[in-house]
């Protein structure tokens, strides 16, 4: 700058002491590229986060996507009165009775008849065919059987799901050379499946199992569903809704329009500030400490969960929601008190209607927080293996155990079978579902509600 | 000032409304007004004039308590309205609010319907028992602010969707519309054009029919064009209190006659 003044100063004479208007001088070449060079660094962090970005989602999708198609076998079980009914007097306590055990053989015998029917050649034993089922598939027979006794001695279509090795190589997951030490399945029990789906019998389909079932035992992965920790976030979020709006909106108005501004309310805001970051794992422990160790709230339970997550969540939803608060301009509180309305007349009518968008959008992304946070389900026992299924879980609500989504995923993730593996990144594609609609509804509500003033 | 209409302008009555004796106002440390005392007359137009800062708008704060809301604000001394001290602790700012209406520097319509804005006084003070005795209150405020006619058809509209002059008539009609005894105006013309300007000088001649008037304005042709008495300000003090008519031609104090021909402000 200094040199520029000299030059201006010297510059009286009318000749072009500056030279060429149309010729840059080596300062401005010199700002122009450093310039330059800042756009380009900036881009390149753009688009450094972008790649990262795209390979995320590329990496979540295309391991993802199996886990929402399952294969399933479609087959015609005969239900034979002597096996199922053995005394014949139709009594369901005595067909009860029937283990899974029982149900096997028909599965296999089903198997074999349907092999032979279609004219495909094997010497397999029918138990080794019937393997190719899943281990849950007695229990779906027996469950319809139970369901309604007049069916034994009929024969019917049941669609079940095929077990973990074959869905596996469907989905090329499981190769011929992979199984060579698999004691799981054969190579035998795989040209049959080739055999199967060319026949048509064997298909992949959408699994709306993986959506709104339970979770399932190591032996099953190709039964295990994330639709019952679902319903426990959908709990949780309740209770950190009910609990946490309330508390946090009415703590912010107190502090922001009403408190003494002293150094006790100070020492509250900066608390505040720095309950934010507490990590969360710390709000896990407290929580054991003292609503499960102290107050005696029973483990695992959504209700416990709910409350952690009110604890972490409020912190989040004071901050907006005082950010929301100060930004309604003073001549509207003026304005109001200015009419003769009381303090608590224009926080109410005034101040607080125009805060509101800023307030829910808080509260939503303080919730979509709550909803992908772990680590302090981790402490309350929220990982347990529920194995229910969504009737009787919802029936018995906020106190019963039951587990979170993103626990589920990380339940999942640490299994050694890689069957559960995909099923992590499908429960992640479904946990990532849920906080993008929750943010964008957040930011719509943003820009509808939106006042100007 | 060469206008000499204001010469020939009369105050009409002498009724005492507003007495302040002594009064000391300090923001923490700072002592913004030192020593004020003036008797405000009813149903009079009185102008607090002066520089910046000097404590015009601070002292018309304190007659409705509005400085309550600024934590830091301490205001002593004796402001009477009818002969009862505004700042006993009986009292109750909100009460008072209710009976000193005031309008602000910067129009402030509520960012609500042009009805609601001035329905909401009367609504929270229960001045109206029925739809219809609303309906009429909101009619006749806006028809003193002098704005009916502008926004009879679209009572329903945004406040805020109305242009500057026309939002602070109506914060006028607003503040009229709860029947206060004495209005407060804040340079009420700062932020308007001068015809919206003429309108609501016209409107404040009006108003003092029924109210006793006290606004703060930087422009001296506007006191002088409004007003019956005016109070000169200068670094908190009160320096000259009168008619304005003796004021602007023959003020008792240099400062006042520095001020009012420009060579301080």
């Amino acid at each position: 700058m200094t040199d520029a003044t000299q030059t201006n100063a010297s510059g009286a004479a009318p000749k072009m002491t500056k030279g060429s208007l149309l010729v840059q001088d080596v300062r401005t070449r010199k700002r122009n590229a450093a310039e330059a060079r800042f756009k380009a660094y900036g881009m390149i962090a753009i688009s450094i986060g972008l790649l990262m970005l795209v390979i995320l989602v590329y990496n979540i999708v295309s391991r993802g996507t199996g886990a929402f198609q399952q294969t399933f076998v479609t087959l015609s079980v005969e239900l034979p009165a002597d096996k199922l009914d053995k005394k014949g007097n139709g009594d369901i306590e005595e067909i009860k009775k029937v283990s899974t055990f029982g149900y096997s053989p028909l599965l296999s015998a089903a198997m074999a008849q349907t092999v032979r029917d279609l004219g495909i050649e094997t010497d397999m034993k029918p138990k080794d065919m019937g393997e190719i089922l899943s281990k849950g598939a007695a229990t779906q027979l027996r469950d319809y059987v139970l369901a309604d006794i007049s069916v034994i001695g009929q024969t019917a279509e049941f669609e079940l799901l095929a077990s973990s090795r074959v869905d596996g190589y469907l989905k090329d997951r499981v190769t011929r050379d992979s199984i060579a030490n698999d004691k799981n399945i054969s190579i035998e029990q795989l040209d049959l499946v080739d055999a199967l789906v060319a026949a048509g019998v064997i298909e992949k389909r959408f699994n709306i199992g993986f959506i709104t079932g339970s979770d399932a035992s190591d032996q099953r992965p190709e039964a295990a569903g994330i639709g019952v920790s679902m319903i426990g976030s959908l709990f949780m979020m309740i209770v950190v809704l009910v609990l946490a709006l309330p508390i946090g909106v009415a703590a912010s108005i107190y502090l922001e329009e009403f408190a003494p501004k002293n150094w006790i309310t100070d020492i509250i805001e900066v608390n505040i500030s720095n309950l934010a970051a507490v990590p969360s794992i710390v709000f896990g422990i407290l929580g054991l400490a003292v609503f499960i160790n102290y107050m005696h709230l029973p483990n695992s339970a959504p209700l416990v969960g709910g409350l952690v997550l009110t604890l972490m969540t409020l912190p989040t939803i004071i901050i907006s929601t005082r950010a929301s608060l100060k930004a309604v301009p003073p001549s509207i509180r003026d304005a109001a008190l200015g009419v003769g309305a009381s303090k608590m007349q224009s926080v109410f009518h005034h101040v607080l209607p125009l805060a509101a968008p800023g307030i829910l959008t808080g509260t939503i992304i303080g919730l979509a927080q709550a909803l992908g946070e772990t680590a302090p389900l981790l402490l309350i026992g929220m990982v347990g293996f529920i194995a229910s299924n969504a009737p009787d879980s919802i029936a018995s609500g906020l106190l019963s155990p039951n587990s979170a989504m993103p626990a589920q995923i990380y339940e999942w993730a640490k299994r050694s079978d890689p069957a559960f593996y995909e099923r992590a990144w499908g429960g992640i594609i479904i946990l990532l579902v849920f906080l993008v609609t929750m943010n964008t509804i957040a930011v719509i509500l943003r820009r509808r509600f939106e006042r100007r003033w | 000032m060469n206008d000499m209409r204001i010469l020939e302008r009369d105050v009409n009555t002498t009724a005492i409304k507003i007495s302040a004796k002594d009064v000391q106002v300090y923001y923490g440390d700072n002592h913004a007004i030192k020593d004020v005392s003036v008797e405000i007359e009813d149903k009079t137009v009185t102008a607090f004039i002066g520089p910046s800062g000097c404590g015009k708008s601070t002292f018309l704060r304190c007659l409705n308590r509005m400085n309550d809301t600024i934590d830091i604000c301490r205001v002593t001394g004796d402001i009477r309205i009818d002969g009862e001290d505004i700042y006993d602790k009986k009292v109750d700012p909100v009460q008072l609010r209710a009976k000193v209406g005031m309008v602000f520097q910067k129009p402030n319509p509520f960012p609500k319907s042009i009805y609601d804005n001035v329905a909401y006084g009367p609504r929270i003070h229960g001045l109206a028992r029925s739809k219809s005795d609303l309906d009429e209150i909101v009619e006749n405020a806006l028809r003193r602010a002098a704005i009916w006619n502008e926004v009879k058809d679209r009572l329903t509209a945004a406040g805020t969707s109305l242009s500057g002059g026309q939002q602070q008539r109506l914060c006028i009609a607003r503040a009229v519309a709860t029947e206060p005894e004495v209005l407060l105006m804040d340079e009420p013309c700062s932020a308007l054009d001068p015809i919206a300007t003429a309108q609501v000088e016209e409107l404040i001649d009006e108003l003092r029919q029924n109210y006793s008037v006290v606004i703060v304005t930087h422009s001296m042709q506007q006191a002088a064009r409004v007003s019956q008495k005016t109070a000169f300000f200068h670094l908190g003090h009160l320096v000259e209190y009168g008619e304005t008519a003796h004021i602007f031609t023959n003020p008792d104090d240099p400062r006042t006659e520095s001020y009012i021909t420009g060579r301080i402000g």
